[in-house]
């Protein structure tokens, strides 16, 4: 019988080494005793008693140690706790550490930037990746698309004519679960009582809230089976109503309908499609309010691509299949002459909406993936670098320590301490750089939101970063600690100390390599970061084909807008607010409509009359000053020019007309159109892409947009707060909303600088990175060196000699990384310009800029620590022997 | 005479090692106080007393040999000393001499 091991342990801690034995010994011996005489249980009570009877001032208190004792492991020899070792290790590294503060600022700081940079771009990556994630049934919602050819092209949209709904809830609904009808976002007008607000928002079936697993505040999902009602986001529902209850309330929209509040929606979050749908009213309620929509259901035209339909798959169903059965639900509805587009009808999963987003010929190439997977490559090459530099400096710096080595091992040290020694200082210096890197990012998160359009937080609560976090720490540690602790700590300590201990010759190739690799990526970078900003520039120095300053758009968003044109346009200009005014049915900035079925005379039989058709009041071309190639302007002189047309020159060339187009009529439909003006391309859609055919037309219904020229001699702050009265005064119920077209442009290039100040901002911090390596490296080559140089300068060396014998090396290490550095980033550009139809060339003299521009950074880095040991005097280096 | 040096446990332990002696230890003493009072004894108690005593010098100690029912750890024997004799003697002496001036009425009253 053994008593209770705990209260052995117990006593082992308080009681005083010397006293151990004989109370321990008294203790159990007692306990037999009393096993004997009363029985275990007893016995093991009462020991406990015992031991805590021992909690006694001189049972605890430790023996001075006063006197060395004769033969102290026989007497106090404690075995010392298995962590005083690693103690001594780490205390070993950190006297390291502090000696050479230089190098370890370099290679903590080099460490820890590399370590920020990648969770940045971790965060990012994550954030992309979880993208709509946030709905329940993610894997189950897919979206209606359909691929259509024309002139020879294959097209992909997502918009689809509204029979489709029918057509697949009656002969494939068992396929689905739900499905919803939906027009496209806009920003519509919420009225209630007297506060008018401006929020995105859509129409949408009533299926709509179930599909999106909306998740509710107050009311149902059932919140939208009332023609009547409106769904809101949080955020809409709180600058609406404030702090009182918006449930059952009657709000107005776009000034129009009156719909009751019939549930309040968690906003979504901010990686999702649905981000800026901040209110939902039922598509019924649309259907109702639009006549050209319900003559659209009433005669099911399949023609009329003007709509979205959103669906959740059937629990058991595959999507393959799906698309499979329905891909010719389009084609065999349409009219026999629509036939040739070959109309093709897919669902396209919830999963690809964000990530693969681009069509090329009804096949999908990618899309924002493609980012993705740039950005995780960048920063698995910054981190990569920051590895490669703590590698360097510390197997750099470890050569230095052969000697502690050899003291090492010759006072017992084995070769398994030796190595744990190397690692647990190298785990240390990762420890603390990690520590730093999780500051930056936090000293960083809120700038990099802002440049990279996101709401990201610190993963404090997320296992998967802080295993990644533990799983890259484990690996950089034992990477950057393997060669001092396997190679180092193989030395023979009578060479060591002895002085005839020698690196190899090649000891320093695999450090040579690192740098080039190092070099290599840096250079990349910088040429991609050149490449991108000229395309940029290159696009904004696109002629736009007319004059976009200090030209305002104004939504027409209710009935209000309409018929007020010309009382607008006196009162506007008598005031001196503006220099001219017009009206379009589409922004500058977009095309809002594209139509088929123009025919002209001289037209190929195989050609597809479809243009971009937009629709203008007289004055327009004054208001932007568009341009003219031949012929003249829309005219009150002529009465005439309500059937008149301007044409672009894309649509001359693209209409294949012989002799001058003005003149020539074009039919569409039953309608019949004189061209009177040939105007210079206008750049209104995506800046990276030609222009297309467009066609314009006099029209003062049809119009969504009003157009004004502000009065260039007054501020347009001043210009805009008249305007506003102006329209507060005619149009009351409208809240007050304008677009500068400049800004709206300038919009178009977001995503495009959104990614050259990412990648700019990784190519600086790679560069400094590196640089930072190519510093420490370069002061530890000269420090080696200093005999040398020191002999080279008393026979004779001048400073230039010498500056080029230690610059030399690192020159030609970085020519090497220039040399593979240039065909790599020319592949990769060159692939990524091709999606791009409008694009800046590869010039050479970016490559080569790029590399002199590396080279003089190198230089400089290099410099500072060459000429630093090129001047030191002789004397002072050589005094030491 | 230094009386107050002698505490009452201190002067059982005392005699209970001259009893014992001489193979007084702590497990032993305890057992053998155990047994005659009746009460329960810890050998911490004891142990203390007996480091106690020993720094005043009433006690001298030395290793023993080991046991099994110890775990191979050895016993601590404690002897009594000179001085220690003479300090149990003059305890002895005092307590008799009172003894003996109060003992014929007391002992009429106790009963």
């Amino acid at each position: 019988m053994r008593p209770p091991k705990l209260a052995d342990r117990l006593l082992a801690w308080f009681c005083a080494p010397h006293l151990r034995e004989d109370v321990l010994g008294d203790l159990h011996e007692r306990f037999s005793l009393r096993t004997a005489r009363e029985g275990v249980r007893n016995a093991r009570r009462r020991y406990w008693r015992d031991v805590l009877a021992y909690v006694r001032p001189e049972f605890i208190r430790r023996q001075k140690q006063t006197e060395i004792p004769l033969f102290p492991y026989t007497e106090t020899y404690s075995k010392p706790a298995n962590t005083t070792m690693i103690r001594n290790y780490l205390k070993i590294a950190w006297r390291t550490l502090l000696k050479h503060k230089g190098y370890s600022f370099i290679n903590i700081f080099g460490l820890a930037t590399g370590m920020a940079v990648a969770m940045l771009i971790g965060l990012w990556l994550y954030d992309e990746l979880s993208y709509n994630k946030s709905f329940a049934n993610y894997d189950r919602v897919v979206q209606a698309m359909q691929h259509q050819t024309s002139n020879g092209k294959t097209g992909t949209q997502i918009a689809i004519p509204v029979p489709l709904e029918d057509e697949l809830r009656n002969k494939y609904g068992s396929s689905f679960k739900h499905m919803a009808m939906a027009t496209w976002q806009g920003s519509r007008i919420l009225t209630y009582g007297d506060k008018k607000i401006t929020r995105p928002g859509n129409f949408m079936g009533a299926d709509m809230p179930e599909i999106l697993s909306l998740p509710m505040i107050k009311g149902s999902r059932d919140g939208l089976k009332d023609n009547n009602s409106v769904l809101l986001s949080a955020s809409t529902a709180k600058s609406l109503f404030g702090e009182t209850n918006p449930m059952g309330k009657i709000i107005r929209l776009d000034n129009k309908s009156d719909v009751k509040v019939t549930g309040i929606y968690k906003d979504f979050p901010h990686n999702s499609d649905f981000r800026e749908l901040t209110f939902i009213a039922p598509w019924k309620l649309y259907v109702s309010t639009q006549t050209w929509v319900k003559k659209a259901y009433d005669e099911r035209q399949w023609g009329n691509n003007s709509f979205q339909l959103y669906a959740q798959l059937a629990d058991n169903v595959q999507l393959e299949a799906v698309n499979a059965r329905i891909k010719n639900v389009k084609l065999d509805n349409v009219d026999p002459e629509d036939r040739k587009y070959k109309a093709e009808i897919f669902m396209y999963p919830m999963s690809r909406w964000h990530l693969y987003n681009d069509w090329e010929e009804g096949v999908n190439t990618g899309g924002y993936i493609q980012y993705v997977r740039l950005f995780a490559i960048v920063g698995i090459f910054v981190l990569l670098l920051a590895c490669i530099n703590f590698m360097n400096l510390s197997t750099a710096r470890s050569e230095k320590r052969a000697k502690e080595v050899g003291i090492r091992k010759a006072v017992g040290s084995v070769r398994s301490q030796l190595i744990s020694q190397f690692f647990s200082e190298s785990f240390l210096i990762v420890g603390i750089a990690f520590v730093g890197a999780v500051n930056l990012v936090l000293l960083f998160l809120p700038w990099f939101n802002e440049v990279a359009g996101k709401e990201m937080d610190f993963p404090w609560t997320k296992a998967l970063f802080w295993l990644l976090s533990l799983g890259f720490i484990i690996i950089t540690g034992l990477l950057a600690g393997s060669y001092p602790a396997l190679y180092l700590s193989s030395f023979q300590p009578v060479k060591v100390l002895k002085g005839t201990f020698r690196v190899g010759r090649f000891a320093a190739v695999p450090r040579k390599v690192l740098v080039v690799v190092q070099f290599t990526v840096s250079v990349t970078l910088i040429i991609g970061t050149v490449i991108v900003y000229r395309q940029i520039q290159h696009s904004k120095n696109r002629p736009l084909g007319y004059n976009n300053d200090g030209v305002v758009m104004i939504q027409m968003m209710s009935q209000e807008f309409y018929g007020k044109y010309d009382l607008l346009k006196t009162q506007l200009l008598n005031a001196g607010l503006i220099t001219d005014m017009a009206e379009s049915s589409s922004p500058l900035t977009q095309v809002w409509s594209n139509n088929g079925g123009f025919s002209w005379p001289g037209k190929k039989p195989g050609v597809d009359g479809e243009f971009n058709t937009i629709w203008v009041t007289h004055d327009f071309g004054k208001t932007i000053g568009w341009q003219f190639k031949e012929g003249r302007d829309f005219s009150r002189q002529f009465s005439t020019d309500t059937s008149a047309m301007v044409i672009n020159e894309a649509a001359v060339k693209f209409m294949g007309l012989t002799g001058s187009p003005v003149g020539k009529v074009v039919t569409w439909g039953s309608s019949q159109y004189r061209i009177v003006g040939v105007i210079k391309d206008m750049l209104m859609e995506s800046p990276y892409t030609p222009v297309y055919q467009t066609v314009y037309m006099m029209n003062y219904e049809n119009v969504n947009w009003m157009i004004l020229k502000l009065n260039p001699a007054k501020s347009p702050t001043e210009s805009l707060a008249g305007i506003e009265s102006t329209f507060k005064k005619l149009i009351p119920s409208a809240p007050f909303d304008y677009k500068f077209a400049d800004d709206e442009f300038g919009k178009k290039f977001t995503s495009e600088e959104r990614i050259g100040k990412l990648a700019g901002g990784f190519a600086v911090l790679a560069i400094l990175i590196s640089c930072l390596g190519l510093f420490g490296l370069s002061s530890f080559v000269a420090e080696q060196r200093t005999k040398e140089i020191g002999v080279r300068k008393v026979l004779g060396a001048s400073v230039l000699n010498l500056w080029g014998l230690l610059s030399r090396d690192f020159i030609l290490l970085v020519l090497v990384a220039f040399t593979i550095a240039t065909p790599v980033a020319w592949y990769f550009l060159d692939d990524w310009l091709l999606q791009y139809e409008y694009r800046t060339d590869l010039s050479w003299w970016i490559f080569v800029l790029s590399g002199l521009g590396a080279l003089l950074l190198t230089l400089l880095t290099v410099s500072f620590q060459s000429i630093k040991a090129a001047l030191i005097n002789p004397v002072k280096s050589l005094k030491s022997e | 005479m230094r009386r107050s040096d002698l505490g009452e446990f201190e002067e059982v332990v005392l005699l209970t090692v001259a009893a014992l002696s001489p193979g007084a230890y702590s497990v032993a003493i305890a057992e053998e106080l155990e047994q005659e009072t009746g009460r329960p004894v810890s050998t911490g108690a004891v142990h203390a007393a007996l480091q106690r005593l020993e720094q005043k010098g009433y006690l001298r100690s030395e290793m023993g040999e080991a046991t099994a029912e110890r775990g191979g750890r050895r016993k601590r024997f404690f002897t009594v000393t000179a001085l220690g004799g003479r300090v149990l003697n003059e305890v002895h002496d005092v307590r008799t001499r009172l003894w003996d001036r109060i003992v014929p009425t007391i002992r009429l009253e106790w009963r």
